[in-house]
């Protein structure tokens, strides 16, 4: 097994190589629905839109060290946005976009500002009362329709085509997923990618370099916010309706065992531990409700034999 | 010109006095150490000098501006590296990129430029990269470029903190027991290096060292404190001479007690 993994990871080194595999990956995808069910579909559209929400959170607890236990708060928000707007306000579900990137890094700021002050624990603290008092406000509100939540957001059109279909969602969603890969990618190698990794591995050094850390946390937080707050947008319009009960805590545990499971920090690791995550309790649905149990099994497993997660580490 | 002034500089923790009204200047162009024994404070010196610590008293002066109460990474954008007595590396990091954390203080491409690629972002990275393997090839390591930090030898893992420093450019630097750890060869390539910062790129340098014989072939001007307080202040012979140093480190001979 080790020897595998060592043989795999000396052939995926050159760039050429690399290449061609996301090349390979990317046909795949897109030619999946050719081949498949509605339902097929669905779980794969669902794969795409964790592995988007784990990418945005990755940021925030792969690269910057942060433990975020209420990340779904922004996926909320971003969700609200684009149901307010469009349901209340008739706006155009594109336009609704840049709006809710402006509400979800507000809300980065909101909760960062004050509290990434704090060493890791207390920070994890704060961020799961942050999930919460999201959710309950949600919950509350005339404006974002109570505990029934928002029912009837218009599907977007794009010229004059309208999305309607799981196919078009599969799509879209499964484009998000490329871009927030993308995305991930050059951030991490970059100048701010770094700052991440050294605030991470060690913060009073990173400190003593010059690196202002309360500032390069804040950004990595706004920028998570903003991943979760665009997966967000694109959620309410493709599920029609939202309502505070799909923002709960658990939802913010499940993207973040995505994150833990594949492989903190690591782009392909987040993306393995999303499907994970997806098709994991889909493919033993014939256990019915011993799945669920069979999952956290499995996890503890993972956990105990890679807790560097299931993507091997880059070695030399 | 004194390059780093401090006056009359108190540090206490909950009423225990760790720095008493210490004062002692830097001039530039130097080499200057601070010693002392073990428990003397040294440390919490270095730290209040670089922001860590915030003194209960007193003034630091560094390049003609006072730096109480500023935060570290302000302390070094204004040009004054540190290295650290026990080994702070980015472990799990290559030692470029490593060393290309003291940059970060002298670039500025943020997010958007960075998903972009924008033609300055590029340029900047490229800077940046050029000039660390610089400060690599000055400290010997540019062959390890692309290893794990934490795979390296124990006395090369100190030399990443090195060049780390010297990627920050800065005017002055600090090293907290260099010598800490390294056998005879690495210090004598310590003196040369150490030597060779001052020289080269006419960096002024303060160290804190227990290595008495490294001490006295590098400074030019030692400051002596024991229970956070000055006790001598000269260059290697008077301080080797001096009665007070010898009772700090040895104690008082036995027939002065008796």
């Amino acid at each position: 097994m080790a020897n595998f993994s060592d043989t795999l990871g000396e052939w995926l080194r050159p760039q050429k190589n690399r290449m061609f595999i996301l090349l390979v990956l990317a046909a795949i995808a897109m030619l999946i629905p050719l081949a498949s069910s509605n339902y097929v579909l669905e779980v794969m559209t669902n794969v795409w839109f964790y592995v988007m929400l784990c990418l945005g959170l990755n940021i925030v607890v792969g690269y910057a060290g942060l433990l975020d236990l209420g990340y779904a708060a922004f996926f909320a928000v971003g969700a609200y946005t684009t149901g307010i707007l469009t349901s209340h306000f008739g706006v155009n579900f594109w336009l609704t976009i840049p709006v809710a990137v402006c509400c979800s890094a507000c809300a980065g700021l909101l909760i960062g500002g004050p509290t990434l002050r704090l060493r890791s624990d207390y920070l994890a603290i704060v961020t799961l009362g942050f999930g919460e008092i999201v959710r309950i406000v949600a919950r509350n509100l005339e404006i974002t329709g109570g505990a029934s939540g928002l029912i009837g957001i218009e599907r977007p059109s794009i010229f004059g085509f309208q999305l309607n279909q799981i196919v078009h969602f599969y799509y879209v969603f499964l484009l998000l997923a490329i871009l927030a890969c993308f995305v991930s990618y050059r951030l991490q190698h970059s100048r701010m990618g770094r700052a991440w990794q050294y605030v991470r591995e060690d913060e009073d050094a990173a400190e003593a370099m010059g690196i202002n850390r309360v500032a390069v946390k804040l950004y990595a937080y706004v920028i998570g916010a903003i991943f979760g707050g665009v997966a967000g947008c694109f959620f309410a319009v493709k599920m029609t309706a939202i309502s505070p009960e799909t923002f709960m805590f658990q939802q913010s545990v499940l993207i973040l065992l995505g994150v833990v499971l594949g492989g903190m920090g690591k782009i392909p690791g987040v993306i393995i531990g999303a499907f994970a995550l997806v098709l994991f309790p889909e493919v033993f649905r014939g256990l019915g409700s011993m799945r669920m149990l069979v999952f956290a099994i499995v996890m503890l497993i993972i956990m105990l034999y890679r807790p560097e997660g299931i993507w091997p580490a880059k070695k030399s | 010109m004194a390059l780093l002034e401090v006056n009359n500089l108190a540090l206490s923790f909950a009423g225990l006095h760790v720095i008493k009204e210490l004062s002692f200047t830097v001039e530039e162009g130097s080499i200057a150490s601070l010693i002392g024994p073990n428990g003397a404070g040294k440390t919490s010196v270095f730290n209040c000098l670089t922001g860590f610590y915030k003194p209960t008293g007193g003034d630091i002066t560094f390049n003609t501006k006072s730096i109480v109460a500023k935060k570290p990474h302000k302390i070094t954008q204004m040009g004054m590296a540190r290295t650290f007595q026990n080994l702070r590396l980015f472990k799990s990091m290559s030692v470029l990129e490593n060393v290309m954390s003291g940059m970060h203080c002298r670039s500025k491409a943020g997010p958007v430029g960075s998903v972009l690629r924008t033609a300055a972002q590029q340029r900047e990275e490229a800077e940046i990269k050029e000039f660390c393997e610089t400060c690599l090839k000055f400290v010997g390591l540019l062959d390890a470029r692309d290893r794990i930090a934490s795979n390296l030898a124990y006395g090369d893992q100190r030399r990443v903190e090195w060049a780390r420093a010297l990627a920050t450019q800065p005017k002055l630097l600090l090293l907290d027991e260099p010598a800490a750890g390294l056998n005879h060869d690495e210090k004598q390539q310590l003196i040369e290096l150490i030597n060779k910062i001052r020289d080269e790129l006419t960096i002024t340098i303060f160290l804190i060292e227990h290595d008495m014989g490294l001490v006295m072939k590098v400074s030019e001007k030692i400051t002596v404190i024991d229970y956070g307080e000055k006790i001598a202040q000269g260059n290697a012979e008077e301080i080797q001479n001096n009665p007070k140093v010898i009772e700090a480190y040895l104690g008082k001979e036995e027939d002065e007690i008796g």
